[in-house]
């Protein structure tokens, strides 16, 4: 087990450095800086500025400046917003961010699985095909589809819901429906199709035979083993929540990480690049690890290699 | 000649072996054709409703992004002066004219933009990338992947522990980060190729944005495919028929092609299929950030990250991408589905 963790963690550690490298590198391939923007600055002050923020050295030099620094735990400061340090931006977007996107992977598990067990239970009844269908029509549907056909509905037409911002719980409802609405369908699918081979496992049939009530029989032996592909799903569906927010987050103008970095990419802002990139990089490859060890700690069929 | 046999003796019967007479061979004739793998899956493809009402629609859909373009009368990036934001089968003041002075105005069936450009043809351009992406990439995919897993999984021992090491780190990579990073920093090389080398001329032709997608799909999304493959080469590389092919001195280039290859080409088709709508789910993402596909070109998600800007006014605009995106990828997935269950019943967790 201690090796297998250990193995994983140098893995994770080799990636990630791989990230930072060919993000690196991938950046200095834009034409145009940071300082470049609205107004042309005079040569002298581009120098200068250059010069404050040691953008005039060669690129390897900074390389090495940058990976030093920020194994000492120093992210630099931001190019485009003055005054702020990159960690400092990442912790506000990432608190918004984590908000939203902790509530809808919550809510698409505590949806998803009931709806996919309610379907095997059911299986071949209308309710069964009801939950397949939405399901199945679930998964085909960008986020960036839901999110606006929940603001026409409830912003444009019925005019009871915010479109953009996020002070009170009223603006939570759209971004986190439209972000778990994909998640909930794809969980309520692998559950029904789990619990369906569960159910017809020979346990099962022992479980009913020596006279255990359907109620434990469902929770301690079906559901415990049918969940087994839904956590396997949680490493991706972290990624997916990702990549939904940034479209979510662009949508309802969401102060939120995604945003950060989207524009810190279109405004050449070359430490918020650096800081946002690794640091949701080591989030999606710090959550598949864990991910990955709770799903062998749970299912002990597993061997450890 | 013809002497007592002697019942002890073995000595063969010549009788024995003489060739078969017609009646003798057609009772050895197997009855009823025997099925291919092919036949076999198609039969059960065509029983499978879903899959083929998903089909259909896929290939109507292709016919509305690759054929009805070239009978309608409108061009994607054509702005119609004084016909702009018109409602769905509105006609403008000058188009009313021209209808009252008895010439044929084509209607807007969808509607104008606002630059006065028609949604319908926009639509259909837009279904065309979104098509054109999932089905170039994933064919990309397939070749990289197939190409890469055979030889890992064919040569293994320390050929394939290292090929799969890259594998293994490639897919931990979170490609959707890399995938935004390359899409705005790839653009200006190609660019430079295209206008510098007139040889690399033919990139501008089928647009930067494209080229780009092409190319960062290839670079990412092979290492699952790459992975299946593999696993379905080591298991067949030890079949009795390739130890047969082996014996008999076939090559490895020969191994692979006729007996690897074929025999894990129904996997092969469903992964294929299934990597189709991931593909158009991605291109469309791109698009609805604002990294996609170049303007002019519309591309289904561009077309719904405009229409937002306008949703009070115009909610109808939003509604055709929409349903397009969701009705391309919704077949696609209803399809691999069906040819995963018709042709590789295996690969169904």
């Amino acid at each position: 087990m201690v090796r297998y963790i250990a193995k994983r963690v140098l893995l994770s550690v080799f990636t990630l450095w791989l990230v930072a490298t060919i993000t690196f590198a991938l950046m200095f391939m834009v034409p145009g800086g940071p300082f470049l923007a609205e107004k042309t600055p005079s040569a002298a002050t581009l120098e200068a500025l250059n010069q404050k923020y040691g953008l005039d050295q060669p690129k390897i030099v900074q390389y090495r400046n940058y990976m030093v620094k920020f194994i000492q735990g120093d992210m630099g400061v931001s190019l485009k917003q003055r005054g702020r340090t990159v960690s400092q931006i990442i912790s506000t977007g990432f608190k918004v961010s984590a908000k939203i996107g902790g509530l809808s992977i919550l809510i698409a598990v505590l949806i998803g699985v009931p709806l996919g067990c309610i379907a095997a239970l059911n299986r071949g009844k209308w309710l069964d095909n009801v939950i397949i269908v939405v399901a199945t029509c679930g998964i085909a549907v960008p986020s960036f589809v839901v999110a606006t056909i929940l603001m026409i509905i409830f912003s444009v037409k019925l005019g009871i819901l915010p479109t953009y911002g996020l002070t009170s719980w009223q603006h939570y409802l759209m971004p986190v429906a439209a972000l778990a609405f994909y998640p909930t369908a794809y969980i309520s699918r692998l559950m029904r199709s789990s619990m369906l081979e569960v159910l017809g496992q020979d346990y099962m049939r022992t479980a009913r035979a020596k006279g255990l009530s359907q109620f434990w029989m469902l929770f301690k032996h079906a559901l415990r083993n049918a969940i087994l592909p839904v956590v396997t799903y949680l490493g991706p569906l972290i990624a997916y929540t990702l990549t939904g927010s940034f479209v979510v987050e662009k949508i309802f103008t969401i102060p939120g990480l995604g945003n950060a970095f989207i524009s810190s990419i279109l405004n050449r802002d070359y430490t918020m690049i650096m800081g946002t990139t690794i640091f949701l990089a080591a989030l999606i490859i710090l959550m598949n690890l864990v991910v990955d060890v709770a799903y062998k700690i749970i299912d002990p069929r597993i061997k450890l290699k | 000649m013809k002497e007592k046999k002697n019942p002890l003796s073995f000595q063969l019967d010549v009788s024995d072996f003489l060739p078969a007479n017609k009646e003798e061979k057609e009772s050895l004739v197997i009855m009823r054709e025997s099925v291919s793998f092919w036949r076999d899956g198609l039969r059960r493809f065509e029983k499978n409703k879903i899959a083929m009402t998903s089909f259909i629609i896929i290939i109507l859909v292709f016919i509305f992004a690759f054929v009805m373009p070239q009978f309608y009368p409108y061009s994607y990036e054509q702005q119609i002066r004084g016909s702009e934001n018109l409602a769905p089968m509105a006609y403008s003041e000058p188009e009313l004219a021209l209808k009252a002075a008895g010439e044929k105005v084509f209607p807007h069936i969808l509607g104008t933009d606002s630059l006065g450009r028609d949604t319908m043809i926009r639509l259909m351009m837009g279904s065309r990338i979104s098509l054109l992406v999932g089905l170039v990439a994933s064919i990309l995919v397939l070749l990289i992947g197939s190409i890469y897993g055979t030889v890992a999984g064919y040569f293994g021992g320390k050929v394939d522990l290292f090929m799969m090491r890259i594998v293994d780190i490639i897919y931990t990579v979170p490609d959707i980060l890399i995938i935004i990073l390359l899409m705005v920093t790839l653009k200006y090389p190609l660019k430079d190729l295209a206008e510098t080398v007139p040889a690399f001329s033919w990139i501008n032709v089928i647009g930067v944005g494209l080229i780009c997608i092409f190319i960062v799909f290839s670079l990412l999304y092979w290492v699952g495919m790459a992975r299946i493959v593999r696993s379905q080469v080591l298991t067949l590389k030890e079949q009795e028929y390739v130890t047969a092919a082996r014996a008999l001195g076939a090559g490895s280039g020969r191994i692979i092609r006729k007996h690897l290859l074929t025999n894990s080409m129904g996997t092969l088709i469903v992964t294929t299929t299934l990597q189709i709508p991931s593909a158009i789910f991605t291109e469309s993402f791109l698009s609805f950030i604002g990294i996609g596909v170049a303007a002019p070109m519309p591309s289904l998600g561009s077309m719904a990250s405009t229409a937002i800007d306008g949703i009070y006014s115009y909610p109808y605009r939003l509604l055709a991408p929409a349903l397009m995106i969701s009705l391309i990828i919704l077949s696609f997935n209803l399809l691999g589905d069906g040819l995963r269950d018709a042709f590789d019943p295996k690969l169904k967790n």
